[in-house]
């Protein structure tokens, strides 16, 4: 079964010897390769290889009755508010802070962050959203974290201060 | 021409050999993609953490702020209707339990879940589904949650797939759910692999790490 079409040297048929024609035993197997090709090109086409990517995420517990909070210079904090429209309203400290808007891309919250970061390295992020934001932004900007490497950075509910803030900056 | 001979027959069974062997392969490795009530397109990210396969609980939220609830695992899943049925006063039995089981995410209230699982799976399709409550005053997630984690022996993983245009709102809910009332605060966002124009940011991710 193995030649490939009798190519091989000395494999010359005796003499006079004349072969009586047999009908062939062999099974055509084409239709059987058809088959098999048809399911196999089928199972790699549906066969999807790529898992989904995951991102993990670790929250902050509640803390506790009596749980001491530790005391952050406000000057390291640096608030992002996601908007509506894919906006980012950042701010640096809490008292009298001026607003600034940016976006997603490259240029935009990447930078600021990316400057913030080497001003100050002490620098700890907090991440608020606005209802109309997007659950697109909330991933984007986490991502935004890890490619800037900001270590300290927190999802945390938006206060009535932070959308006083954002409606008064009218950005 | 030499027409002595026929075209030299060439041997396939290696070829076929080697197809069938493939076709096993794949079809043995294919699991089919159950049937899921929503469509979600969810954001792509630079993360690479790959999800696991089994023990995961999948928390889907679709554009129009519906959360549907889907843990895998056959008897997990018959044990987890069990529990809630307990919880919420509701008796299933056996066959629906058997539906329960083989079905993938569901988005109705316990107290129209009997209803869901009695209809033929075409119809399942087509029903729609108004989604898990997770208000704070009605909130079912959370024993939906905590049932799966004691159905599993507390093997779950908690992994919320959302799709990007869903509001934060809903999001903001289930994450709550999560962490003030299962104390869950370690879980998973499910997001696409990051392609294209981005790619940049992901050779600059990794530009920084071989720093």
């Amino acid at each position: 079964m193995a030649e490939l079409g009798g190519g091989g040297g000395g494999g010359k048929k005796k003499g006079g010897k004349v072969r009586v024609k047999k009908s062939s035993t062999r099974i055509d197997m084409t239709p059987m390769v058809d088959l098999a090709f048809l399911l196999l090109t089928f199972f790699v086409m549906t066969t999807t290889l790529n898992k989904p990517q995951a991102m993990q995420i670790n929250m902050p517990d509640k803390p506790k009755e009596g749980d001491e909070q530790p005391e952050v210079n406000e000057r390291n904090v640096l608030t992002l508010v996601l908007g509506e429209n894919d906006k980012i309203y950042w701010y640096i400290g809490i008292t009298d802070p001026k607003v600034e808007v940016t976006n997603f891309s490259a240029t935009g919250i990447r930078k600021v962050l990316q400057e913030k970061k080497a001003e100050n390295p002490k620098i700890i992020v907090l991440i608020k959203s606005l209802d109309e934001a997007r659950y697109k932004n909330m991933v984007d900007i986490m991502d935004e974290m890890s490619i800037s490497s900001v270590q300290r950075f927190a999802l945390v509910e938006i206060t009535d201060v932070d959308k006083e803030l954002v409606k008064e900056s009218q950005l | 021409m030499a027409n002595f001979r026929s075209a030299p027959p060439i041997d396939m069974t290696p070829m076929v050999d080697l197809a069938f062997l493939l076709v096993t392969f794949f079809m043995l490795t294919a699991t089919a993609i159950p049937d899921e009530p929503v469509a979600v397109d969810t954001p792509s990210s630079v993360a690479m953490v790959k999800m696991p396969e089994t023990n995961v609980v999948t928390l889907t939220v679709d554009p129009k702020g519906r959360v549907f609830f889907n843990v895998d695992g056959q008897f997990t899943r018959a044990e987890l209707l069990d529990i809630m049925g307990e919880r919420y006063g509701v008796s299933f039995t056996p066959e629906e339990k058997r539906t329960f089981s083989i079905i993938s995410s569901v988005g109705v209230p316990v107290a129209n879940l009997k209803q869901f699982l009695s209809l033929t799976p075409e119809q399942r399709k087509e029903v729609p589904q108004p989604g898990i409550p997770v208000d704070s005053a009605h909130n079912e997630l959370v024993d939906w949650v905590n049932g799966a984690r004691t159905a599993s022996q507390n093997r779950v993983r908690i992994a919320i797939k959302g799709d990007s245009d869903a509001d934060y709102k809903t999001i903001r809910k289930v994450v709550n759910t999560l962490v003030d009332r299962n104390k869950i605060t370690k879980f998973n966002l499910i997001t696409n692999m990051e392609k294209g124009a981005d790619f940049d940011a992901m050779l600059a991710k990794q530009a920084k790490k071989d720093h």
